[in-house]
């Protein structure tokens, strides 16, 4: 491993909603009825099982509930050991899943209300990342610009696999708002199975699903590039949330070549994407999807030519490397640096903010 | 390819071919819709000028995503005597064999009866293409070799046909196209591993098909450029697929050969599988080895569309995971992102690197002489 420095900002953590009846005190008379009144039961999808060993790293479970449920545990396990400054919270709960756009908007709006009084009012280095309720962009919109007024909201989240490729004209007045709000668009692995969840269809594991995130994640990346979401909108920062990063290098020749052999398709995409990904993409550290060796690493960072890519992230409390190994071995202080502090500062520009406790309406 | 602006850079066309190689992947076209007839039964004549043939994708003609030129191909292409691009021996003779020296071309005809939904007529079409293949082109040129179509859906009808080629030596392998209604490990495709297993030819699966899936874990894309990259994330799924599903530990005897979806995302891929499998083994107790190692044993890759990074030596390093004893040079021959053998390869490669690349890799999977 290579040691942390303090100071860093940890972009990947997922504080668990302990069940759907936690978001009732969070929603109005007629929701909580619905809820209450329908049976419905947990928001679990199927992208993370609450027991499989992707989900909660044994030694970071508690004794009862879901891994993640506690702010004390999370400050314990990942924010302390890694000398965390910030945390950033992306809550990874089913609300994405449901089909009905008034459900998802009164869900996202009791998540991020939830997040607000249960996380962010607890832990002054917590910050947020606000979920929309990407069934309706205009709902999503308002979402956003509701939560937008607490400075400790940085990110908007979106997941890596939903109704329609995340280029579409369709999404666009969400990423004017980000733009607009100095909020990165943050891209986390997982499928809101409205479609198979690999390109090939239904596998039959949950491995597969699991494998099958970078697929999904180098599919949106073609399609935000090549919609011209970065021409339209040159300031906004996506960030991919676990979707791992040792496919980029290969994947940016295939794209590379194509552009420029068919770029008289999509005449608006003005840059190489390699260019692209440079200015307006950023990857979460892990899972880093390379052997443990520090050769391999380094040689695949220099196919990366860039050290500014790769933002610090713990992925906690999903499992993704064991005791404090969260840097892999082999990187030199200057990238540790780099990955850890200035990268995620020059990404989330609101984490520069002063903000005042309680500002949520 | 044979619209790039510039070359790339450290290309040396210095190194130009003059020794034999093998393009293993040639795609033969028909003149006219109805030059596969002859093989067709009389029913399926009125079928397909009544019903047509429905894939599991809407258009009655021609792909869903328009490709970039005509037939996807070469304007050069097109036959002196009519007909599309690649449906003229002669003249894929002057164009592609003789000036390229080529020894060995693998045929895999696209556009046949897979990735159709009436699974009868897609059987007859395969058999239909198949003995095409060796009256219009085995036949002719010893130099080409077929790949034996089969009903991609329909796994008994598939190993049938496999069967019926046994010992067949205008084949050397099976050809499945990557999308397909389910992913490729699923048991449904079984019969056709055991068949080629049984008859000691490698699978094939070259990048595209029909399926019914969107190419996007997220749904439909909007360009033919989005569905070209992403012929490669699908390969990967489906890869993933044979291995998670353990086919090769089924059927340890199976070659396959990835066929114009990429090469340089193997080594990630691998290493993404291996990493997951070390935590969540235990929902698939049948993968006994690390995912890893199934890749590297049973798989082999062509190059084309050949991966293009700007220095060298990142082509060198995925090389040397993929291992330069599995790579099968081709050229796609007569689509538009033709390879052109004399400049895909940077110098500074080794002879016998070289030559494996070329041809004796080739020679070797396919056990020609």
């Amino acid at each position: 491993m290579t040691a942390p420095i303090a100071g860093g900002v940890d972009c990947d953590l997922h504080p668990a909603v302990p069940h759907l009846t936690s978001l009732l005190p969070y929603m109005n008379d007629y929701w909580r009825d619905q809820v209450t009144t329908r049976g419905m039961t947990d928001l679990l999808s199927q992208s993370y099982p609450a027991n499989s060993p992707i989900t909660g790293r044994a030694d970071w479970r508690p004794a009862k509930g879901k891994p993640g449920e506690s702010v004390d545990d999370l400050v314990k396990h990942a924010l302390d050991p890694f000398g965390a400054s910030f945390g950033i919270l992306n809550p990874i709960y089913g609300v994405q899943l449901v089909f009905s756009e008034d459900m998802a908007d009164a869900f996202c709006r009791a998540l991020n209300d939830w997040l607000v009084k249960e996380w962010l009012d607890k832990d002054a280095r917590l910050r947020g990342s606000i979920v929309i309720p990407v069934q309706s962009v205009e709902k999503s919109v308002a979402e956003i610009e509701r939560c937008a007024k607490d400075k400790r909201f940085v990110q908007v989240l979106m997941l890596v696999a939903g109704d329609m490729p995340l280029g579409k004209r369709h999404y666009w007045p969400i990423y004017a708002a980000c733009e607009r709000l100095g909020l990165p668009v943050g891209i986390h692995a997982g499928s809101n199975y409205h479609n198979p969840p690999t390109s090939v269809g239904w596998g039959s594991y949950h491995i597969e699903d699991y494998v099958a995130q970078a697929q999904a994640f180098q599919t949106q990346l073609t399609s935000l590039i090549v919609e011209g979401v970065f021409a339209k909108y040159p300031n906004l920062k996506m960030v991919m949330l676990e979707s791992g990063f040792t496919w980029l290098p290969a994947y940016l020749w295939r794209l590379h070549k194509f552009w420029r052999g068919v770029r008289m398709e999509t005449p608006w995409v003005d840059r190489a994407p390699a260019e692209i990904v440079r200015s307006n993409i950023r990857f979460s550290l892990q899972p880093v999807d390379a052997p443990p060796d520090s050769e391999t690493l380094n040689r695949l960072f220099d196919q990366l030519q860039s050290d500014e890519l790769i933002l610090f992230s713990t992925d906690y409390p999903h499992w993704q490397f064991d005791g404090d190994s969260a840097l892999p071995a082999g990187l030199s202080s200057d990238l540790v640096r780099k990955i850890m502090i200035d990268n995620p500062h020059a990404t989330y520009a609101r984490l520069k903010d002063p903000v005042a406790k309680e500002t949520t309406p | 390819m044979n619209m790039q602006f510039r070359s790339g850079p450290q290309q040396d066309n210095a190194s130009a071919i003059k020794t034999a190689i093998a393009d293993c992947d040639i795609h033969p076209a028909r003149a006219t819709a109805s030059e596969l007839y002859p093989f067709l039964a009389k029913r399926w004549h009125e079928h397909l000028e009544v019903y047509g043939k429905q894939a599991y994708q809407g258009m009655m003609g021609g792909p869903p995503y328009p490709k970039a030129q005509p037939n996807a191909s070469r304007r050069d292409a097109y036959p002196p005597e009519g007909g599309p691009q690649g449906s003229s021996l002669s003249f894929m003779q002057k164009q592609l064999l003789d000036p390229h020296n080529v020894a060995l071309g693998v045929l895999n005809p696209l556009n046949t009866g897979q990735g159709i939904r009436n699974h009868d007529l897609s059987a007859a079409l395969a058999t239909a293409i198949n003995d095409w293949q060796i009256e219009k082109w085995t036949s002719k040129d010893s130099r080409l070799k077929g790949s034996i179509v089969v009903a991609n859906e329909d796994g008994p009808a598939a190993a049938a046909e496999i069967r019926k080629r046994a010992g067949d030596k205008n084949f050397v392998q099976v050809l499945l196209l990557s999308r397909n209604v389910e992913p490729l490990g699923q048991r449904r495709y079984w019969p056709i591993y055991e068949a080629a297993q049984d008859i000691g030819l490698p699978v094939g699966v070259h990048a595209f098909g029909f399926g019914g899936n969107p190419i996007t874990a997220s749904g439909w894309p909007s360009y033919y450029i989005e569905e070209m990259v992403g012929h490669s994330q699908c390969q990967q799924t489906a890869l993933a697929s044979i291995v998670l599903e353990g086919v090769l530990e089924k059927f340890p005897k199976l070659k396959m050969v990835m066929i114009e979806a990429g090469f340089g995302w193997a080594p990630s891929l691998a290493w993404r599988l291996d990493k997951v499998w070390q935590k969540l083994r235990s929902e698939v107790p049948h993968v006994k080895r690390p995912p890893s190692e199934y890749i590297k044993d049973h798989i082999w890759w062509t190059t084309q569309p050949m991966e293009d990074p700007e220095r060298r030596e990142h082509l060198f390093q995925v090389i040397e995971w993929v291992g330069w004893d599995k790579l099968l040079f081709a050229t796609d021959y007569p689509h538009w992102d033709f390879d052109e053998p004399s400049r895909v390869l940077p110098a500074g490669v080794s002879d016998d690197n070289r030559e494996a690349f070329y041809l004796g890799n080739a020679k070797k999977l396919y056990g020609i002489a």
